[in-house]
């Protein structure tokens, strides 16, 4: 295969396939928090596409160029965490200065950002799966983003209905949304084995 | 004196009994979502996974009631996400060393916990703002009730997916696995309706 089908190949498996929310479980506070409303959910999708984007990208540089091979290895969690929350101030900034109105609608969701599973979820997988090329890292990591961006979307959707629905006492809020989830988990399921 | 030492007692109780049951970390604030997920297919990664939970809780509360004067304000999470990253490492490091097979099997959820919410809540509503005898007290209130909720929902788990929980069987022959349940679904339902079954009893208790 040469590189280009590769590289679609990966973006494929990581959106659908793979998928963050449905398979590895990361990312599922936001997803329970912002999924109310679809056009917070599509926001909240969207910083998290940018910021997972750069923050894969400079996680596997600092990883190959500095860290790799040197006893600083163990110091990889805490410089993950580091670039992960420079680049969520980062954003914090851009949209405040840019968005006031998403930014005030977000409220305490943009800084939760960085204690999102799927952010740090991913750069560590790119580092236990031995992506050994930045151009896949990058097209990785922004896969990531646009799959966390669809589920959450997907989820915002079914529950703009749902608020209509008859739902026992018992189960509204979280765990009805839990139930949902896991119909959808199963619906991704049928994607396992598309790609190797 | 006497009284200020019962009181001062009574606190304590109350704190680490607010973490097992009527602040539970996963059933009421519905905190730390993803290790609760992902690791409890099987009873043995959701013990150790709860074990290293209540090691970084404690180790990072500790610090956290100890610099809490030191604090600014705007520096404050950074900070909390670097004590908590270095104790992860620790863990991460021993279970490396001594358990490496259990390592294996939990991957990237035991660096995952850096970002476990409930860290990071607990550091920021109690630790930096309390004593460090409480603080430890609600850290361990708190990891154990964590602790709880991750095994009982490994054990319904475990035992609907394999018919086992610790390699002992329990269900008769005749018990069909249900696959299902040691995959993303069985996760997400079973936590679902555990979540609703709470709530039940909390309706009723009233």
């Amino acid at each position: 295969m040469d590189t280009l089908s590769i590289l679609i190949m990966g973006f494929i498996s990581i959106v659908i396939v793979n998928n963050l929310v449905f398979t590895k479980f990361l990312g599922i506070c936001p997803y329970l928090g912002v999924s109310g409303r679809i056009d917070m959910a599509f926001g909240m999708g969207l910083a998290v596409t940018f910021v997972v984007t750069l923050s894969g990208t400079l996680t596997w540089l600092i990883d190959h160029l500095i860290l790799i091979g040197t006893p600083l290895e163990v110091t990889r969690y805490v410089c993950f965490i580091l670039v992960i929350a420079g680049a969520v101030q980062l954003v914090e900034m851009y949209v405040r200065k840019f968005f006031p109105s998403l930014y005030d609608s977000f409220g305490i969701f943009l800084p939760l950002i960085t204690t999102n599973c799927a952010i740090l979820g991913l750069c560590l997988f790119i580092n236990l799966w031995g992506i050994d090329n930045l151009l896949k890292a990058v097209v990785l990591s922004f896969g990531a983003g646009i799959g966390f961006t669809m589920a959450i979307c997907i989820m915002a959707g079914i529950r703009e209905s749902l608020n209509l629905a008859d739902v026992p006492a018992c189960l509204k809020g979280a765990p009805i949304t839990l139930i949902t989830a896991g119909l959808l988990a199963m619906a991704f399921m049928g994607f396992a084995g598309m790609i190797r | 004196m006497a009284n200020k030492n019962d009181a001062k007692a009574g606190l304590y109780k109350e704190t680490l009994i607010a973490g097992l049951w009527r602040e539970n970390p996963v059933f009421r604030l519905v905190l730390g979502m993803c290790p609760t997920l992902a690791v409890t297919a099987a009873v043995k990664p959701a013990l150790t996974m709860g074990l290293s939970v209540i090691f970084v809780l404690v180790c990072s509360n500790i610090v956290v009631s100890l610099m809490r004067n030191l604090l600014k304000p705007h520096l404050r999470i950074l900070m909390f996400t670097l004590t908590i990253a270095t104790f992860v490492t620790i863990a991460d490091l021993f279970l490396k060393a001594f358990l490496p097979r259990m390592s294996e099997t939990l991957g990237p959820y035991v660096p995952l916990i850096i970002v476990n919410c409930i860290i990071i809540c607990r550091a920021e509503a109690c630790a930096s703002k309390n004593t460090l005898g409480i603080s430890i007290i609600d850290a361990i209130g708190m990891g154990a009730g964590f602790t709880l909720v991750l095994c009982a929902l490994a054990s319904v788990r475990e035992l609907l997916s394999t018919g086992k929980i610790f390699e002992v069987q329990l269900m008769p022959d005749a018990f069909v696995p249900w696959a299902a349940m040691s995959m993303p679904v069985g996760a997400f339902l079973t936590l679902g309706l555990m979540l609703g079954l709470v709530n039940l009893i909390t309706k009723r208790a009233r």
